[in-house]
């Protein structure tokens, strides 16, 4: 038998994590809101109201919450279709997949210019219709009075960029449901689709939540891609952060802009645990 | 139309979505690395679609006048000391998570859960303050800090899988032997865990490798390769930016083909 462990040991060796997530998680929360809310020693809204007022504000939150709403949900159809097809055996698939999952370990900064060779006004795309004859100038996609198009080509680029999160857990997921439940279905004569409805599709409910989770999150804090296409054409709200933080230094407003999507972040968390924590306690213990 | 043409159709289907996202996700990477090798003068060429005559100047201007290799060691800086921080303080949270009972295990895992999907980065604002207070305002410990705050609930969660998967038997096996607890955890559970840890430490340091909200906001002249291309870019002519993406996506190029079985099994599982 084990030696018997003092009972403080596992708390010992927990301590040091949880001190080191409350300073540099719980501290700047707390600064935060001080930060927001307390001015000349006191509780103030002043910050509050100069942060909402800001010509930038409401713009911000409505371009990242129309982002989230357009990518997410897009993001998760085309990873369903990625990875249904990558579970197979065929021709090439090694070359597939190694460029699907490329984007996974690519800075969202280094995907946006990867782009940018791609759609600026001299890049590949602009080049190559013109010299086919299918345009005779070339297509604007950047400035601020192509806002519409700038809002579209950031989906785009994100949709290439960020779609592989879903892409792998999905694929992770699919690759443990087990071969006999989908072998007894086609013995009963369940056809492709009533298989993928039935069957797959529930299995995989655990991987689509996390993943859907994960990239809802990721995707209220999209800053490095619109600032490196767009700037502030596009204002988001890590964008107007970073902005304020760094070019006009109010902090305040900087950490109202933060925490709102910390908050924003957490609201959809707890949602999430309310979902899963049983399966996970159970399947965990 | 009989079963047979039927199916060959669906194959030539099939192929043509594949031949469709080949083309979708290769095709840039392609180009813009062939930009970044380009001469100008034929970027700017309407009738050059892609460039015939290559050079390095641009790229080695980049790297060595404008900053980007300094840049690009202090990552690799910011990311070694986010995985050594993240690792001292998660493994022994991940093993005793994974081999004791005792009250309030449960609240730690599920707050190390919650604690994975919430957006570290985005508090660097609010830390700027302890930051100047502290001297670790535009260093590159204060960045790796901050990193290894966001990938410590990961780090401890993948851990404690991944102990819970090595057998506690073996371990007490060896304290039989008359083995302390530490020594048969060295001598036995770690090297057992080995490939996990390196996934999870894969794990962390591209996540600060590619970390640029709090890398900008905590820096203004020790900057990492993402924080410096985002204020480079911002006034460069279009071929320094291929330049960057490529100097950025080389690297993650050479990693996915190096490790790419690897990376779909661990990423998927360690996500979740």
């Amino acid at each position: 038998m084990a030696k018997k462990v003092s009972k403080y040991v596992p708390y010992l060796l927990v301590a040091p994590a949880l001190i080191y997530l409350g300073i540099f998680i719980g501290y700047p929360m707390i600064e935060g809101i001080k930060l927001v809310f307390y001015e000349n020693g006191g509780f103030s809204l002043a910050t509050v109201h100069r942060a909402i007022n800001n010509y930038y504000f409401w713009p911000a939150l409505k371009n990242t919450l129309g982002l989230v709403v357009i990518i997410v949900p897009s993001q998760l159809i085309l990873a369903l279709i990625f990875a249904l097809a990558m579970n197979k055996v065929f021709k090439g698939r090694n070359v597939a997949l190694t460029l699907l999952i490329i984007p996974m370990t690519l800075s969202d900064i280094a995907a946006g210019l990867i782009w940018y060779s791609i759609l600026s006004p001299s890049g590949f795309m602009n080049k190559l219709l013109l010299n086919l004859g299918l345009i005779h100038a070339p297509i604007q996609l950047f400035g601020y009075q192509f806002h519409t198009r700038e809002f579209i080509m950031l989906v785009f680029v994100e949709l290439w960029r960020s779609t592989v999160t879903i892409f792998v857990i999905v694929l992770a997921g699919l690759q443990m449901i087990s071969q006999e439940y989908i072998e007894a279905a086609e013995v009963f004569g369940a056809g492709y689709w009533t298989r993928l409805r039935r069957i797959i599709i529930p299995l995989l409910k655990p991987s689509i939540q996390t993943a859907l989770l994960l990239r809802t999150i990721y995707a209220f804090s999209i800053f490095g891609i619109v600032w490196v296409l767009v700037g502030r054409d596009i204002p988001v709200l890590a964008g107007e952060a970073y902005y304020q933080v760094t070019q006009i230094k109010d902090y305040g407003v900087g950490a109202f802009y933060a925490l709102l999507i910390a908050i924003m972040s957490l609201a959809i968390g707890i949602v999430y645990l309310k979902l899963t924590k049983a399966e996970y306690l159970e399947v965990r213990r | 139309m009989n079963e047979k043409t039927m199916h060959e159709l669906r194959k030539i289907g099939f192929y043509t979505f594949i031949f469709i996202v080949i083309i979708w996700m290769g095709v840039p990477l392609l180009v813009s690395t062939l930009y970044a090798f380009g001469v100008p003068d034929e970027y700017y060429n309407p009738h050059r679609i892609i460039p015939f005559h290559f050079t390095l100047k641009t790229i080695k201007m980049l790297l060595f006048t404008l900053g980007g290799w300094n840049a690009l060691k202090n990552s690799v800086i910011v990311a070694t000391l986010a995985i050594i921080i993240s690792f001292a303080l998660g493994l022994p949270a991940g093993y005793s998570i994974a081999r004791f009972i005792f009250p309030g295990k449960d609240t730690i895992k599920l707050g190390m859960l919650a604690l994975k999907i919430f957006p570290v980065p985005i508090m660097a604002v609010p830390l700027v303050m302890l930051y100047i207070r502290l001297h670790l305002i535009d260093t590159r410990l204060g960045v790796a800090l901050a990193h290894s705050a966001g990938a410590l609930p990961l780090v401890v969660l993948i851990t404690a899988s991944i102990f819970a998967g090595t057998s506690a038997e073996l371990e007490e096996a060896g304290m039989v032997f008359g083995l302390t607890r530490f020594q048969s955890f060295l001598k036995i559970t770690l090297p057992l865990a080995l490939p996990g840890l390196a996934a999870a430490a894969m794990f962390t340091f591209v996540g600060s490798w590619n970390e640029v909200f709090a890398a900008s906001v905590l820096t203004f002249s020790h900057r990492t390769l993402p924080a410096l291309m985002l204020t480079l870019m911002q006034t460069a002519p279009d071929y320094y930016k291929f330049a960057a993406a490529f100097i950025m996506a080389f690297p993650a190029m050479i990693y996915v083909a190096v490790a790419r079985k690897y990376l779909i099994s661990m990423w998927g599982i360690a996500l979740k």
